[in-house]
């Protein structure tokens, strides 16, 4: 579906001068970006100077990467965010699947209880999960980083709301074929999810990607370190501050992330309305 | 679930995969220690080339550098560690972390490893100065590594341009502010071009204050770490001092300053002279496309300068092997020779005296004389802010300092209000 | 009971890293901290006295609270304007969409070290953008009356992007007849977006809303970049807060403390919002 205010859309004059106030908005959103690319493949000289003469260089990459061990940074939050959505999905499918379409004493209790994580979230309670994680010996480990998370109440949320809309007559439909429950769950309700988890997954992977203040402080060493603290660690300002490497590091470490999401953007952006969030 | 253990395992794999020591490790004795960095330069490479030269000529330890940021961040990791069952071995924080170290059950000194008559002789090298922040009731709890003083850079072209001597940097605070007078430019609409002075506070204002307060006759506390005299009249005077050039002869930049960005503010050509630390040479050598000259602080009723940078201290909970490794290792870093290397590489100051005799760095002074100016600071050097709870205390000094800088509270009130928290904080230690 | 089991292990790890940890929290916050050999005592109300009595702590609630009044109607009305001008067909409006979009996917921590630099006084882009028009420099984050605003900024920049598609879907799932039908009685467009669209994008706004307020008090990573709650606290945010004296002075008794007023707020904005919800929403 289209856009769909044909009627109300400016014309002429109207459309002109929209269009000038989006474009200039859009350039100055993307004035930080631009200037850190700017600075990134330049030496530290022109990192100030807007010469268009300036040599390009590479060299502020190969510095960054060097400095600090970002392969290893990169494979942690990989594994992270794997592990993480791996686990999220799961979880949220089975506890979304027990709220739509099983009846048991205190559902909406425990309902409401779940709900209580969207405002409450493991980061506010840095202090005590730190407490807990010490006491379950997983602290400074990949897993340690990913455990609070891995019951998300806005996963469950969007599953059940998904779920509900299913046409109780295709649930019928396979129990009458002999489906357990368990079956039923995999060749229905799972498949019609689909834009709903997909959706899901990619707000699930940027936001443990991008995580940042959780990690700190559980991790301690390089074998557990995301890229986003390894990021802080490196350009900590105790150093006199060297933009043009420090922007290199932050462009690296943002790259994956941001390529991923310029070739899938138009699945990026459908998925999310394709599921319909409201 | 099968999932779970399926992926746990993953997991484990690949961190086994990746992450394990080939299987001597019975035979080598770990030493981990955790690591920051402060100063511009390549530290890291030089630090895991140290340990790397180390290792080859004690094959049975094995050396695992942990670089851990900004000393703040070190130290929140080493405890960290510490809280959590796995102390590093030893690492390098602050000289100033000692008392909270000691509180925190996290150290212990080094007395009993210091037996024979070298290893006495070894630590009476260091410079007294040095070792005000390392030893506390008798023992000794830090041995010095990576220190330094503040000095004054100053750009000798500026100088010449507003006809001031390039081989006379000032040595009074009348001087330092008449100079920077001298060195500040206006364009035509009246905006800034070029400050004359600029001291940072952001970081640890604290640090750089204390150079003003110890300068006018005062230092911020007693040799216990148990009391704070941030309200004296001296004190207040020498907030007075750096307020005034911001308002009163605005030669030095409004607001607050950053620490980091100060090095590249002088390369820039933004400033005549900027004060920082002396571990900054090296980076200054390297980078400044200019004509610049090193000088001590001025003297306000006195030359002086705080103490700076870190310690290297030894964790509790380690194996007798473990320390005795890790003390191999310190002593094996602060050789005169090593010592005398390490500050050439970085501009941080040898910490013993013998280091400046050894051949290299006498030849490195020569051709580089502004590298002796910090050693020539030591008589004149104190020791830096430390005290029990040492971070939540110099929070308050460095709110009470940024909040006169800013124009929020007058120097006496913030002083009277950084001392009032700072009596708060450490009355239970008095007890 | 099938349905209990499913629910079991989703709802164990809820109950030990959200409930659990809310109330051993206010548990703790009634200890003193422990330290070396100290063990921890009940102290009862003692660190709450302190919390009243701590000019810092004020210091934080307050900028906290014109830190989400400062951004979250900011960051929905621009998130709407983005969505209207993109829904609209503006040329190029595909790159205008990735334009908007792109600082949400970004770390938040990456993001502060390019506005940093952009902040730097002097020398960085916006001193030299400013200057171009003759303004005088400043200094962004190191005054107090500008600190906490230049955050707000990143923010904002940060944010409105995510909102504008869940606007964006909202308004493109809008049926064209509606507009097609106000048309024909003669409402005229701003007519029509007031008292058509906003109504039905209640339920949006509201999702976007709940968002905008969470990540208000969970989003402290900016400062630790850029500020670190300096000047003088100026950018001293709840949760920095708690992060400083939890993990850097160690006093965890009173890190449990202030964690109990922030949840009281989180909860109180939570109940709120629950009301809102059960009033004003319209259901298409």
């Amino acid at each position: 579906m289209n856009a769909t205010l044909h009627v109300y859309e400016p014309r002429g004059m109207g459309r002109a001068l929209e269009a000038t106030g989006a474009w200039v908005l859009g350039l100055l959103w993307v004035l930080p970006l631009l200037y850190a690319f700017w600075t990134a493949f330049h030496t530290a000289e022109f990192s100030t100077r807007l010469s268009l003469s300036a040599p390009l260089t590479l060299a502020n990459f190969v510095t960054a990467w060097h400095a600090a061990p970002f392969a290893r940074y990169f494979l942690n939050t990989l594994l992270l965010v794997t592990m993480v959505l791996a686990a999220q999905l799961v979880l949220t499918t089975l506890a979304a699947y027990a709220f739509a379409r099983f009846a048991f004493p205190g559902r909406n209790v425990l309902f409401a209880l779940v709900l209580v994580q969207l405002m409450v979230m493991p980061d506010v309670l840095i202090v005590e999960n730190y407490r807990t994680m010490t006491a379950l010996g997983l602290k400074d480990t990949i897993l340690g980083i990913g455990l609070p998370y891995m019951a998300s109440a806005f996963g469950i949320f969007l599953l059940r709301q998904t779920f509900k809309s299913v046409p109780r007559e295709l649930d019928e439909a396979a129990r009458v074929e002999g489906c357990t429950p368990l079956q039923v769950l995999w060749k229905v309700y799972v498949p019609l999810a689909r834009p709903t988890y997909l959706a899901y997954a990619l707000v699930s992977v940027s936001y443990h990607w991008n995580n940042f203040l959780w990690p700190l402080i559980i991790t301690n060493s390089v074998e557990a370190r995301p890229v986003t603290v390894g990021l802080q660690v490196f350009s900590a300002t105790d150093q006199g501050i060297d933009w043009s490497i420090i922007t290199a590091a932050t462009l690296l470490s943002t790259a994956p992330l941001l390529i991923a999401f310029l070739l899938f953007q138009r699945q990026f952006v459908q998925s999310f309305m394709r599921a319909g969030i409201r | 679930m099968l999932h779970r253990s399926i992926r746990n395992g993953l997991v484990a794999l690949l961190a086994i995969a990746l992450g394990c020591i080939p299987a001597f490790a019975q035979t080598q004795t770990e030493v981990s220690f955790y690591y920051p960095v402060a100063v511009g330069g390549p530290i890291t490479k030089i630090i895991d080339g140290l340990a790397a030269d180390f290792e080859k000529e004690n094959p049975g330890i094995k050396l695992k550098p942990i670089y851990s940021g900004a000393y703040q961040d070190s130290l929140t990791k080493a405890l960290t560690a510490v809280k959590g069952g796995e102390p590093p071995v030893t690492s390098i924080l602050l000289s100033t972390d000692m008392y909270t170290l000691i509180d925190e059950d996290a150290i212990q000194p080094f007395d009993d490893l210091i037996r024979t008559p070298e290893d006495k002789a070894w630590l009476k090298s260091f410079y007294p100065a040095f070792m005000e922040n390392s030893q506390t009731g008798g023992k000794t709890w830090g041995i010095p590594f990576q220190r330094s003083t503040i000095v004054l850079y100053y750009n000798k072209e500026m100088f010449k341009e507003a006809g001031l001597d390039p081989n006379r940097p000032p040595a009074t605070w009348k001087e330092m502010t008449e100079y920077a007078q001298k060195l500040t430019k206006r364009d035509a609409s009246g905006k800034v071009t070029q400050w004359g002075v600029q001291i940072p506070s952001t970081g640890f204002p604290y640090w750089l204050f204390q150079a003003l307060a110890i300068e006018n006759g005062a230092n911020l506390m007693n040799a216990a770490g148990t009391q704070t005299y941030f309200d004296k009249p001296e004190v207040i005077a020498a907030v007075q001092y750096w307020v005034d050039l911001v308002n009163k002869y605005k030669v030095h930049p409004e607001g607050i300053v950053d620490w980091g960005t100060t090095p590249k503010d002088f390369f820039e050509k933004k400033v005549a002279m900027v004060w920082t630390t002396t571990g900054n040479l090296t980076n200054f050598k390297n980078n400044a496309k200019l004509d610049f000259g090193v000088a001590m602080l001025p003297a306000g009723t006195q030359r002086g300068s705080p103490t700076g940078g870190g310690n290297f201290y030894m964790f509790k909970k380690s194996t007798p092997a473990q320390r005795e490794a890790a003390f191999k290792f310190i002593k094996w870093l602060t050789t005169p020779q090593r010592a005398a290397q390490w500050g050439i590489d970085t501009g941080y100051v040898a910490v013993r005296a013998d280091a400046w005799e050894t051949p290299v760095m006498k030849q490195y002074v020569a051709g580089f004389p502004l590298a002796a100016v910090a050693r020539d600071q030591l008589p004149f050097a104190k020791a830096e802010l430390s005290t029990h709870d040492n971070q939540r205390v110099t929070k308050t000094l460095n709110d009470g300092l940024q909040a006169a800088l800013t124009g929020t509270k007058t120097p006496e009130q913030a002083m009277k209000d950084a001392q009032a928290q700072s009596e708060r904080i450490l009355r239970t230690y008095r007890r | 009971m099938y349905g209990w089991l499913l629910l079991l292990p989703a709802m164990a790890l809820l109950a030990l890293f959200t409930h659990y940890p809310a109330i051993a929290n206010l548990w703790h916050s009634f200890l003193s901290t422990p330290k070396g050999d100290r063990p921890a005592v009940f102290v009862g109300l003692e660190n709450y006295q302190q919390l009243v009595e701590d000019p810092i702590f004020w210091q934080a609630f307050s900028n906290n609270f014109w830190y989400a009044l400062g951004t979250i109607p900011a960051s929905i009305a621009l998130a709407l304007l983005m969505a209207v001008w993109v829904n609209d067909r503006i040329p190029g409006r595909g790159i205008l969409r990735l334009a908007f979009f792109t600082p949400t996917i970004l770390p938040m921590i990456a993001v502060a070290n390019i506005w940093l630099f952009f902040y730097t006084p002097e020398y960085g882009l916006l001193e030299q953008f400013t200057g171009a028009f003759g303004l005088p420099s400043h200094n962004w984050l190191g005054s107090k009356s500008t600190a906490l605003a230049a955050l707000m900024v990143v923010t904002i920049w940060k944010e409105a992007g995510f909102f504008m598609i869940f606007y964006l879907a909202a308004l493109q799932s809008m049926s064209p007849h509606l507009a097609d039908a106000a048309a024909m009685e003669g409402a005229s467009r701003g007519y029509f977006f007031r008292r058509v669209t906003l109504p039905l994008l209640m339920p949006t706004t509201l999702f976007v809303l709940v968002n905008a307020v969470i990540n208000a008090f969970r989003l402290v990573d900016h400062i630790v970049v850029m500020t670190r709650g300096g000047p003088d606290n100026a950018t001293e945010l709840l949760l920095f807060y708690i992060y400083e004296i939890g993990f850097r002075f160690w006093d965890s008794a009173y890190a449990a403390a202030l964690t109990m007023v922030l949840l009281a707020i989180l909860g109180v904005v939570a109940l709120a919002q629950f009301f809102l919800l059960e009033r004003k929403v319209h259901y298409q």
